[in-house]
């Protein structure tokens, strides 16, 4: 069952202003229900070539195992999903792909990437995420940053030491504690949720993040809530208008119809006193 | 790299390089900065300094620690800032301001010693960092994903009933009426609001209706989802 006429999706990434090349990677399959963003750091060229080794290796793996998945289904030593489960599997591959190509190569030492990876599959959604790149929902007219930041600021946020604003101030924003392709394993945050009608979902790499607030991001997606190329287009315009000294990625999907995998999910899905 | 410095009734008495990632406070002469003064408890504050950020964090003293005036538990510092304890004045100098130079590429701390990679000039770095890290990351926070969890009905036919959340993504409620999901977050526990049937009535916990963001769970919550009361509990 595709996907695209229930879930309409774009991406868009750019250079930015200040630097010469563009290290994010982004890619989609609108069948699927399946966006891929990463922001890769590191080494000469590691960066941009760990970003799309990450994005590529999930596409392809996911390619392969998502087909197989019989929808509903649960694993039963973690109670994720399979879907969630087969996108954890998929960026432990593409760690492990990075790790061993910056093995073999000098110019690729200590390359390393973030992703956020997120699945639309029956009303559902998996969202998981490795470092600094984050997705968002858009709810009612109400933004919520759904991922957890990897990095030490926000280790110290979590700790009281700063508040959000302070932390928008600080001088040590850009030192990420997980990255995809830098160790052997790597640990991946998994997020399951439900998906409406109205939902809009916003994946995006630090370049957007760190130029402007969560209010204008708001704002934005809310002026353009009925056009979401041109959403997508403000966006990056705005990271750049606002300084634009990274490269700078967003996507975005939006739900239009509901996508059960069966017919009258509702009656499916829920597990306890429905009688 | 920043400084304080301390002085009594207007009266400067030191300066101090803030040199160590942790320079501690108070009248005994085992802190670092050691103010002889009844107002100082024995270890009264500490600073933390990572990088070019530093923190002020009170150590349960018995007359408090102020910033610029203002009663304080843990802060960031700016410079100019003036710490006050007991009689004592400790104003924080930074130099070091956050100008477009300072906007570097995203570094990774390589908290795993084992696969310790070198990068340019970011050794020091990733040692005094991943050290930090590994003394955050090992207190409290962030293992409640690890942790069990069940809910309890407690109103309705199935009173009594317990449904263990095994699964990260467990909806509950009547189809039609309300529909409502806890799910496991890396966070914890979290409410969310799914579907109100025909009326706009939201899940509640402890009698409050829940917003369209997910709702944080606490040990011995009371959830009402279509009429059906439930207690929410960590195992």
């Amino acid at each position: 069952m595709s996907l695209k006429d229930k879930i309409i999706i774009t991406g868009i990434t750019d250079e930015g202003l200040v630097r010469d090349h563009n290290e994010d990677s982004i890619a989609s399959n609108a069948d699927w229900g399946l966006l891929v963003l990463a922001d890769g750091m590191g080494g000469h060229k590691g960066g941009e070539v760990a970003s799309a080794i990450a994005v590529d290796s999930i596409i392809q793996d996911l390619s392969k195992t998502l087909p197989l998945i019989t929808p509903g289904n649960t694993d039963e030593k973690t109670g994720y999903s399979l879907e969630s489960m087969s996108i954890e599997k998929a960026i432990k591959d593409a760690n492990l792909k990075i790790y061993t190509a910056a093995q073999n190569n000098s110019n690729y030492e200590g390359m390393g990437t973030t992703v956020v990876v997120l699945l639309f599959y029956d009303n559902r959604i998996t969202i998981a995420h490795v470092g600094d790149s984050r997705l968002y929902r858009m709810r009612d007219r109400i933004l919520e940053q759904m991922t957890r930041d990897h990095t030490l600021l926000q280790e110290l946020v979590d700790r009281g030491f700063y508040t959000r604003k302070e932390a928008r101030e600080s001088l040590n924003k850009n030192l990420v504690t997980r990255a995809v392709g830098v160790n052997p394993l790597v640990d991946v945050d998994l997020l399951e949720d439900i998906a409406l009608v109205g939902d809009n979902y916003l994946l995006c790499s630090d370049g957007l993040t760190d130029m402007i607030t969560d209010d204008l991001i708001e704002d934005i997606q809310l002026n353009y809530h009925d056009n979401l190329n041109k959403m997508n287009k403000e966006l990056i315009k705005q990271a750049k208008e606002h300084g634009g000294k990274d490269n700078v990625s967003v996507m975005l999907a939006q739900v239009i119809k509901e996508f059960p995998a069966n017919s009258g999910w509702f009656s499916k899905i829920v597990d306890i006193f429905s009688n | 790299m920043a400084t304080i410095r301390i002085s009594l009734n207007g009266e400067v008495e030191n300066e101090h390089q803030l040199d160590k990632e942790t320079m501690t406070i108070g009248r005994k002469s085992d802190n670092d900065i050691h103010l002889d003064n009844l107002a100082v408890s024995s270890h009264h504050a500490k600073i933390t300094t990572i990088l070019n950020d530093s923190f002020i964090e009170d150590l349960n003293s018995t007359n408090g620690t102020y910033l610029n005036g203002s009663l304080i538990k843990k802060n960031t510092l700016f410079n100019g800032d003036v710490i006050k304890v007991g009689k004592h004045e400790i104003k924080y100098i930074n130099k070091e301001t956050n100008s477009d130079n300072d906007f570097e590429k995203t570094m990774i701390i390589n908290t795993d010693s084992a696969g310790l990679q070198e990068t340019e000039g970011s050794k020091e770095i990733d040692q005094s960092v991943g050290k930090i890290f590994a003394e955050i990351t090992s207190s409290d926070s962030g293992k409640t994903s690890q942790q069990k969890a069940k809910i309890r009905l407690v109103s309705g036919a199935n009173s009594g009933k317990e449904l263990h959340l095994t699964k990260v993504l467990t909806t509950l409620g009547k189809p039609g009426v309300q529909v409502a999901a806890i799910t496991r977050r890396p966070t914890g526990y979290f409410l969310i609001h799914v579907d109100g049937g025909d009326n706009s009535e939201r899940p509640k916990v402890n009698d409050e209706q829940i917003g369209s963001k997910a709702h944080p769970l606490k040990n011995n919550d009371v959830l009402e989802v279509a009429g059906v009361k439930m207690t929410f509990f960590f195992e």
